[in-house]
């Protein structure tokens, strides 16, 4: 009887919602829990690549009704269940326990599935009838800011993940998130939910290698309107803030803390990435 | 009538896109790509106004870098010659104008040597014309030829761009042909597309055609340039069809005077490229005039 040789997985990008490796041909190695596993180390080329894909896909997803956005996001909710074993397999690789890696992976589907719900809930929360003085009528709503940069927390799993991405997500933004170093197991695992949830290519954009490599460009890329940045050093966050300044990026910064359980549950994350336009319509004419 | 080899040509021309230009050179190859740029608007929709403001771009295609070269042309439809004329007085810049029933060609001959001529009258300094595809791929050459003549005797003064419509064409060999043929009816430069029907400008069909200009030169002693227009939209093809042009004919080519390209989304994609060269980050189009 010959024995089965075993198809191992190839830790790629995603980008334009295709898994791709670096343009660079670049790997690295990460350590795994019980092995060594070589991930696509990306160049500042797949910034670029990622970021024109996310930038192409914006208004597409922007001009989706919010509901269609919420459906949409709750397909990735049922994609994570369906997948939940692969997701606890990736954490557990990335160092979690057993135990551990159940919990963060049922938190982060929990919480793809809150923010589902929001999303046609934001703009009638955040939207406001202003009192001015004048016939006019002064209105305030929500949009979204365009493409987000998002570098995740330095230890994700799929909940840090998913923190990261999908409140500005469900604010209608295109995201193009820079992985953990440390772990992309759960970010691949992550992705390969994504991709075959109903998310439209180039949305959810991923790339895996080094943030030290990828970081800078991303922040100083003019492409982008917003940054979300994850666990950074003070001196980290100094680079990229200057780089950010370039276009005027709204930076948020946020750390590990911010992950508890009813902060991920948070509308105000979402806001942190959306614009208010304010419309003057003239009343009594 | 010498044939071309398909399978070379397409593999020479693979071969040539993939050399690596990087830093100065890039940003020097951007510059002449600048230079030779022939700035389009054939949009049913242009207005003077809209041509106006082409032709401050093409002036000044980015305020902010006074150092740059301003385009070879602005091409517009002949009732906006006047217009673009107007706003681009003083200039170097010239005005290119498509006639003969652009982009089809489908017309009698007596309309379109009259569009020609008005469009001179009106100050076009270039005629870019379209010449019959039906009646070359009728195998009426010679119809194709005086018709060539005509407009060429009615531009006067003005020089004479002819589009092969190389998307029309079918084969090499027709491009080929078709290049011969509107060189010896005295085009002033070949033009491969109208830019309206894909596959507009390749980069085979471009090796072609600047194949058979370098051998009519060298034939007839004439030299004749060649444009390629449609579907060139990134800085990084600008750069594959120099390095082609290059090659064949050689670095005196590298200029508004022999090569042309037309466009109008390339030239914000040079600025962004350039931008990119000298602040490090990469651009975006928000930042750049959109016309």
């Amino acid at each position: 009887m010959t024995s089965r040789i075993e198809v191992r997985k190839t830790l790629k990008l995603y980008i334009a919602g295709a898994f791709v490796r670096s343009e660079s041909g670049r790997t690295i190695s990460v350590q795994a829990k019980d092995e060594t596993v070589n991930v696509a180390l990306a160049s500042r080329k797949d910034v670029r690549d990622a970021v024109r894909a996310a930038r192409t896909a914006w208004p597409n997803w922007r001009d989706r009704s919010a509901y269609n956005r919420g459906q949409i996001l709750y397909r990735l909710a049922e994609m994570m269940e369906s997948r939940r074993a692969q997701l606890i397999e990736a954490c557990r690789a990335a160092g979690l326990t057993a135990r551990a890696a159940e919990k963060d992976v049922d938190e982060a589907i929990d919480a793809t599935c809150w923010y589902a719900g929001l999303s046609d809930k934001i703009e009638q929360i955040f939207s406001t009838k202003n009192p001015v003085s004048g016939p006019h009528f002064n209105v305030s709503t929500p949009e979204s800011t365009g493409v987000v940069g998002v570098v995740a927390p330095l230890a994700s799993g799929v909940a840090g993940l998913i923190a990261a991405v999908i409140p500005p997500l469900c604010g209608a933004n295109t995201v193009v998130c820079i992985a953990s170093d440390a772990d992309p197991f759960s970010t691949v695992a992550l992705c390969e939910s994504a991709a075959t949830s109903d998310l439209p290519a180039g949305v959810l954009n991923v790339l895996t290698g080094r943030r030290s490599v990828t970081a800078p460009h991303l922040a100083a890329h003019m492409d982008v309107n917003a940054l979300g940045l994850w666990d950074c050093e003070p001196a980290e966050r100094k680079e990229l803030d200057i780089a950010a300044s370039a276009n005027v990026k709204r930076v948020h910064g946020y750390k590990a803390e911010d992950r508890s359980a009813a902060l991920m549950r948070n509308p105000y994350r979402v806001v942190d990435f959306l614009e208010i336009k304010t419309t003057w319509h003239p009343a009594g004419l | 009538m010498m044939t071309v080899d398909a399978v070379g040509l397409e593999e020479r021309a693979a071969d040539l896109a993939k050399r690596s230009i990087k830093k100065h050179a890039k940003i020097h190859g951007l510059r002449i790509a600048i230079a030779c740029i022939d700035l389009t608007g054939l949009e049913g929709k242009d207005t003077p106004g809209r041509v106006a403001q082409l032709c401050r771009k093409a002036l000044t295609p980015d305020s902010r870098d006074p150092t740059l070269p301003h385009v070879a042309a602005v091409c517009v439809y002949p009732s906006l010659v006047s217009a673009a004329k107007k706003a681009l007085e003083g200039s170097d810049v010239k005005v290119a104008s498509v006639a003969t029933a652009f982009p089809s060609g489908q017309s009698s001959i007596a309309v379109k040597i009259e569009e020609t001529k008005e469009a001179v009258a009106d100050g076009a300094d270039e005629i870019d014309m379209v010449i019959d595809r039906g009646a070359f791929h009728a195998g009426r050459f010679r119809e194709v030829r005086s018709e060539i003549e005509a407009v060429k005797q009615a531009c006067g003064p003005a020089a004479l761009k002819v589009i092969l419509e190389t998307g029309e064409l079918g084969t090499y060999d027709n491009v080929r042909r078709a290049s011969q043929l509107a060189m010896e009816a005295g085009a002033d430069f070949i033009k491969t597309s109208t830019g309206k029907i894909a596959p507009a400008a390749t980069l085979p069909v471009a090796l072609v055609m600047l194949q058979a200009a370098r051998d009519f030169e060298r034939r007839t002693g004439r030299r004749v340039g060649v444009k390629v227009a449609g579907g060139i939209r990134a800085a990084k093809q600008a750069l594959q069809y120099l390095v082609i042009v290059k090659e064949t004919c050689g670095d005196d080519w590298l200029s508004p005077a022999w090569f042309r390209i037309g466009a109008s989304s390339l030239l914000n994609d040079i600025l962004m490229q350039l931008w990119k060269e000298r602040t490090g980050a990469y651009q975006s189009d928000e930042y750049f005039t959109k016309d």
